[in-house]
């Protein structure tokens, strides 16, 4: 889960990294008294889990308290990069002596953190590291030792960063460490012409797979940008809408993500991913079909299972139940092979509904399904 | 021979007597795993027994008495088990694992699904330091058809043959075996689709490399980091034996999670084509489709096409 900015903000500021005065509001008369409140002058940040918003307009200095009221007027409701903008920060502006980047990165390969500072701050740094990776430092962290106060001087000295931002570091270790992140990002982290540190944005992904133990997540849960995505969440799915038309529900990420690409190469487009998971219940599988059916989008629908865990049969009772609860109005193409197929092809005959189609292997369901979104 | 797994190997299962636990103890019997012990502190010293289908099918069950240990070490001591298979809830899995690596198994296969990153990052550098080779998490385990099986793949997809097998998801595992069943499979092994992982594309290669009863191998890969552009200069620098490759997720939009924790193309970085692209660089045909690589297999070991 990415952090929006003003979640991350508070997240650095629980763990004694300096953030600027700094408030949130989906109201531009609310963003003036925010600025007055503030001092007089703002910066105003649109807050989307996108990257670049900058250069999409989503972040204006405004010089005072009713410049701040019309340029969040102007940022609220905009869509930077498809997501729809639904709230705006307003921050203090500071003076800037030097600008750093500095974040907690994962190497997969090393199964392990990176420290990851660069003395050029403020830029695009990837694109740093690409044109001049002589300016970024990577360290691996030992992730039984972690970053110690000794650790974290001797990276920001070889960094090139100043002394005090060895503490930063620290507390943005701690922040990775006791909040299950994936990511942590500040850039820029500002030296003040007052001397301080101030971390001036921020990013932070959170590990999904450790809310269980993160209580206060859900809190910090973002409303999905697409209602379907919201309606599959609800539902305990695994759903990504795309742009195609053709439905595709299967089991296992990979042979998902391989459904969705054989019916590229079969001249269709996919319109969602949705994985019913391992072991998947007849009830995971009607309530997929219900939420790929009630994408306006979808011409026809790819139902593509290899039992493992997941028992054929029970996938087929699924789409029965949704046959009768739903009743669709559009193509089902079905492939079951594995685990109980026999049973689940029986199922499916003694229903013998006209939308239902079957399909032997994986290439040819995909050939019919996306025929049949071609031409209804 | 096998990699990793053979019928000599002594299987303790972390959680056998939770649901799954007990469903796929069953399972991993009917395929001839030397399941020698379940391990819950709430539950040892007792025995559950297990109703195995005998094979072939339909010639009766047998009954199996599996003993609960108290701890793996408890285990290893009374069995000399030296695999773990875990089927511990997420919270767990963390502890479980490095009581493994301590009490000396030398292969523990994570099962579990949903372990946090933190977790996966702390047991991998625990069981590396004592030398535990760890597969997973949030995979299906390795199977080594006709011999043993230690996670969850259907025993019954393939039977045993040339093909070495090494894939980041577990249902495409599944296919590709279905496609291939008339020829079998040394080893099959799903590494597991999450950023971080125990045992990776290459150790797997080098293993099949050594394996003197793997011909060919199949690599599967997905969207996400750059396993399968390292792997491909592995096999250009050190893989003799032909290597066929599949990699899904030419469609995924940049930036969204594709069911894996793993599977996410960020930045200009983790995308299906530079994948295909690498692998295809170091010798590797790549199929279009899973069908399309069996078929890539068949011709490279000379095998005329499956009669439909």
């Amino acid at each position: 889960m990415d952090l929006y900015e003003h979640q991350a903000r508070e997240l650095l500021a629980e763990h004694g990294i300096v953030v600027p005065p700094a408030d949130v509001t989906d109201s531009p008369r609310e963003a003036r008294a925010i600025a007055r409140r503030l001092g007089g002058p703002a910066v105003v940040k649109a807050q989307v889990r996108t990257g670049g918003r900058g250069k999409a307009g989503g972040v204006r200095f405004a010089a005072d308290p009713a410049e701040a009221e019309l340029m969040t007027r102007r940022i609220l409701g905009t869509d930077i990069k498809g997501h729809p903008v639904r709230t705006v920060l307003l921050a203090q502006p500071v003076d800037i002596d030097a600008e750093f980047y500095v974040a907690y990165v994962l190497d997969r390969t090393r199964g392990q953190f990176l420290a990851v500072l660069s003395t050029e701050g403020g830029t695009d740094i990837e694109e740093v590291a690409a044109t001049r990776p002589e300016a970024v430092t990577r360290f691996p962290v030992d992730p039984t030792e972690g970053v110690t106060p000794a650790t974290a001087a001797g990276i920001v000295r070889t960094a090139g960063l100043p002394a005090r931002a060895a503490d930063v570091l620290v507390r943005l270790w701690q922040v990775l460490i006791r909040e299950d992140a994936l990511l942590v990002e500040v850039n820029p982290l500002a030296l003040t012409a007052q001397g301080r540190l101030t971390a001036l944005d921020a990013k932070i992904t959170l590990d999904d797979n450790a809310r269980f133990r993160q209580a206060r997540w859900g809190e910090r849960d973002a409303p999905h940008d697409d209602p379907l995505e919201a309606s599959a969440a609800a539902r305990g799915l695994t759903y990504v809408k795309l742009d195609g038309e053709v439905g595709v529900i299967g089991n296992g990420a990979g042979l998902v993500m391989s459904t969705l690409d054989v019916i590229a190469g079969c001249g269709a487009r996919p319109a969602n991913f949705l994985d019913i998971g391992g072991g998947a219940s007849a009830r995971v599988m009607s309530d997929g079909l219900s939420v790929v059916l009630s994408d306006p989008d979808v011409k026809a629908v790819l139902v593509n299972v290899f039992g493992g865990i997941t028992a054929c049969d029970a996938v087929a009772e699924g789409i029965v139940t949704a046959l009768d609860t739903v009743r669709p109005t559009k193509p089902i193409v079905v492939r079951l092979d594995g685990n109980n197929a026999a049973r689940g092809h029986t199922v499916l005959d003694d229903r013998a509904h006209p939308l239902v189609h079957r399909a032997t292997t994986m290439d040819d369901a995909a050939r019919r399904a996306a025929h049949l979104a071609n031409t209804t | 021979m096998a990699v990793f797994l053979t019928k000599e190997s002594k299987v303790l299962v972390q959680g056998m007597t939770g649901a799954e636990g007990m469903r796929h103890t069953r399972r991993m019997l009917a395929a001839g795993t030397d399941v020698v012990g379940g391990v819950n502190p709430r539950k040892a010293g007792r025995t559950v027994r297990f109703d195995v289908p005998q094979t072939p099918a339909g010639l009766g069950t047998a009954h199996r008495f599996v003993p609960v240990f108290g701890s793996v070490r408890e285990g290893v001591e009374a069995t000399g088990a030296d695999v773990s298979v875990v089927f511990v809830p997420p919270a767990f899995a963390r502890a479980a694992v490095e009581e493994a690596a301590d009490a000396g198994t030398g292969l523990v296969v994570v099962i579990t699904e949903g372990i946090p990153v933190h977790d996966a990052v702390a047991f991998r550098a625990h069981a590396a330091e004592r030398g535990t080779r760890v597969v997973g998490p949030n995979c299906p385990g390795l199977i080594t058809p006709g011999q043993s099986n230690a996670g969850i793949i259907p025993a019954d997809i393939a039977g045993p043959g040339p093909i070495g097998l090494v894939s980041k998801s577990g249902t495409l595992t599944y296919q590709l075996m279905h496609e291939l069943r008339d020829i079998g499979f040394s080893t099959c092994v799903g590494i597991g689709g999450d950023p971080v992982v125990g045992t990776s594309h290459i150790d797997c290669l080098a293993a099949f490399q050594d394996d003197p009863d793997t011909e060919l191998v199949v690599l599967i890969g997905e969207i996400g980091g750059d396993a399968e552009e390292r792997a491909a200069a592995f096999v250009r620098d050190h893989v003799t034996k032909p290597v066929v490759g599949y990699v899904a997720g030419f469609t995924a939009p940049k930036g969204r999670t594709m069911g894996h924790a793993g599977a996410i193309v960020s930045g200009s970085s983790g995308t299906a084509r530079a994948k295909k692209e690498a692998l295809e660089a170091a010798g590797i045909p790549v199929g279009g489709t899973p069908t399309e690589t069996a078929r890539l297999v068949r011709t490279r070991l000379g095998n005329p096409a499956r009669p439909a």
